[in-house]
């Protein structure tokens, strides 16, 4: 019987594709080593290429994109509300926050970013601390589970599952939320919502003092990650770090101090910041940073005009036509509303010609939109300026000279999201 | 000081390369008309002008205008905690302007994806490499020119042969279409391939 051979090839190009510098030097005593895409210490799909002299890096070259999918192109193609469900897969750790930042982008487009009712600022900040309570916490266990300390990532994902369950009582789905429309909210606090998250908040404060019971004075932990890869100021400033990486470099900035957005100035909150900037400064900011979320979400709770119940019919959302879908009952007997549902939904919101940059602080730092506008219901370039693609640009300065072990260590410590570097 | 005499400072250094500040929703826009100055400015801006915080660069493809491209970048001050955008046109046939990543080291990656996306080349840059696509893709995808749905290649196993198979997919909008069929097309039909390309060699499949 005849057999024959087919010769199968690899379509990634890329995975066999050779950078001109890891091409084999077989006179050198350097050993190159390929980590990722697919690593469970790089946190998504990064690969990094490292070139080792023994244990030590000497050079390390980052590689990313393996989760490209075309974002802002996919934006031009759009009207603004149809993007809103792309925004929940760029951190996809903290889906409630880009939809915010997102929203809040639009909005200031359009001019009514000043204008939002007081209920749906209060509600999107309430959005904004989740995401961040729930992204730090993964975060954190991640980080702790990979330089050893397993119980940690079980502490913080009991908790990150009552965060979902949360999400999901508030926007109808734990993970792609799209809660945020422009112009306000989707939905209003459903009932007894506000006294469920409040048990919530006693419970997560409980569950934030034993992880740090578990690590702060960890002597493994502490050895594995003080002085290990030290960010001074200028180099964080330098490399355009954001949130919790450059705090921790000592650069007392945040976004919802310096340019308060939605009722951030209306409330309490502190700013922790490192002093040193090695992988430790960073962690004990991210764990005081869930503190002051459960500070932030409990004044919101408290304060939040309408109440739990929403008794007094607050408005969720700006009273435009023009802007959000009209009320139901009022599309089927009112003309007027007819044609601004019939607007909305074929050609979309009718923004102005310009341009804006909005951002916000999300969990892993400054997520900024910009928006050219040429006028009409589509943008004509929309710029997604994320946190972690700029966090990881540092990698290759920050890298050598470490042993081979810290690189997970200093992957934990910047806490980046593919999904959102490579959009 | 505001972000305006900021801006007000940058035209007295440089005069008639920066063009008055415009503003819209509070955020001011300086244009310079020359991209060659780029890194000069930059320089100044960061030095004397306290900007040490490159937020961002961005490009916009103006396809069908002269100039064709447009580089925008964001700068912040930590110390004054103003922004500034600075915008500067590059022209098809150029396409290239000088780096900035001697001014902030972050530049790097931001103008590895300006090129990625829409292929303006910067002068001097160390690295300049494709970031989020691969090495040897031939196309930039953020051009207008570029289809949503892909472009087939004729690069064997650089490309995607085919165009992504639902073309575009169910959720795209084309505003100010004549009517439904034009404004949410289903199926985008890929344009065809570059006939000046190299002919993939034709493959057996089993």
């Amino acid at each position: 019987m005849a057999t024959t051979t087919h010769e199968m090839q690899v379509g990634d190009a890329a995975a066999r594709a050779p950078l001109p510098d890891e091409l084999p030097d077989f006179h050198g005593e350097k050993m190159t080593l390929n980590m990722g895409p697919s690593h469970p210490a790089t946190h998504g799909v990064l690969r990094i290429v490292l070139e080792l002299d023994g244990e030590i890096i000497t050079k390390a070259t980052p590689d990313i994109g393996y989760l490209h999918r075309g974002d802002e192109k996919i934006a031009e193609n759009m009207t603004y509300t149809q993007f809103i469900p792309y925004t929940d897969r760029l951190d996809y750790l903290a889906p409630l926050a880009n939809n915010v930042a997102y929203a809040l982008a639009v909005e200031k487009l359009l001019g009514i970013d000043k204008a939002l009712p007081p209920r749906c600022q209060y509600i999107r900040v309430i959005c904004c601390e989740l995401a961040r309570l729930s992204a730090h916490l993964l975060g954190l266990g991640s980080f702790a589970m990979d330089v050893g300390a397993l119980t940690v990532f079980l502490f913080t994902f009991t908790e990150r599952e009552k965060i979902y369950d949360l999400i999901e009582a508030l926007t109808g789905a734990r993970f792609t939320t799209s809660y945020t429309r422009i112009g306000g909210l989707s939905r209003d606090l459903p009932p007894g919502w506000v006294g469920r998250c409040r048990q919530f908040l006693e419970e997560v404060v409980v569950n934030i003092d034993e992880t740090e019971k578990l690590l702060t004075r960890n002597k493994i932990f502490v050895d594995r990650t003080r002085d290990v890869a030290v960010i001074p100021r200028e180099d964080a400033i330098d490399y355009g770090l954001t949130g919790p990486n450059l705090r921790g470099s000592g650069v007392d900035f945040d976004l919802r101090k310096a340019h308060p957005y939605l009722v951030y100035d209306q409330l309490e909150f502190d700013v922790p910041v490192g002093s040193v900037g090695d992988c430790y400064d960073r962690y004990l900011v991210r764990i005081e940073e869930m503190r002051q979320c459960v500070r932030l979400l409990r004044q919101c709770l408290d304060k939040i005009p309408g109440g739990a119940d929403n008794a007094a019919q607050e408005p969720i959302n700006v009273a435009n036509g023009k802007i959000l879908l009209p009320p139901k009952v009022k599309v089927l007997t009112s003309m007027e509303e007819l044609i601004h549902q019939f607007m909305l939904v074929t050609e979309g919101v009718n923004a102005p010609p310009g341009e804006v940059y909005a951002s916000t602080e999300n969990p892993k730092g400054e997520l900024g939109i910009y928006i050219v506008s040429k006028g009409g219901g589509t943008p004509y370039r929309m710029k997604i300026r994320s946190p972690s693609f700029a966090n990881l640009s540092i990698l290759s300065h920050l890298m050598p000279g470490h042993m081979i072990s810290d690189t997970v260590a200093i992957f934990g410590s910047l806490d980046f999201v593919m999904g959102e570097c490579d959009r | 000081m505001t972000a305006g005499e900021l801006a007000q400072q940058l035209k007295t250094r440089f005069g008639d390369l920066i063009s008055e500040p415009t503003e819209f929703r509070g955020e001011l826009t300086v244009r310079l008309s020359d991209a060659d100055c780029v890194a000069e400015i930059c320089q100044f801006a960061k030095k004397h002008l306290g900007f040490d915080y490159l937020v961002d660069i961005s490009s916009v493809d103006n396809y069908g205008d002269d100039p064709r491209w447009t580089v925008v970048y964001h700068l912040y001050g930590y110390g004054h905690r103003c922004s500034l955008r600075l915008k500067t046109e590059v022209s098809e046939e150029e396409s290239e302007l000088p780096t900035v990543t001697g001014v902030w080291r972050t530049a790097n990656w931001h103008e590895r994806e300006v090129y990625d996306m829409m292929g303006i080349t910067f002068r001097d840059h160390p690295d300049l490499r494709r970031i989020l696509m691969w090495e040897g893709y031939p196309y930039f995808p953020l051009r207008k020119d570029f289809p949503l749905a892909g472009k087939p290649s004729n690069v064997p196993e650089v490309a995607f042969s085919n165009s992504a198979p639902i073309e575009g997919g169910p959720f795209v909008t084309v505003a100010g279409g004549k009517n439904a069929g034009a404004r949410e097309p289903r199926v985008r039909v890929p344009e065809p391939p570059d006939p000046k390309e190299p002919a993939a060699p034709t493959q057996e499949t089993a």
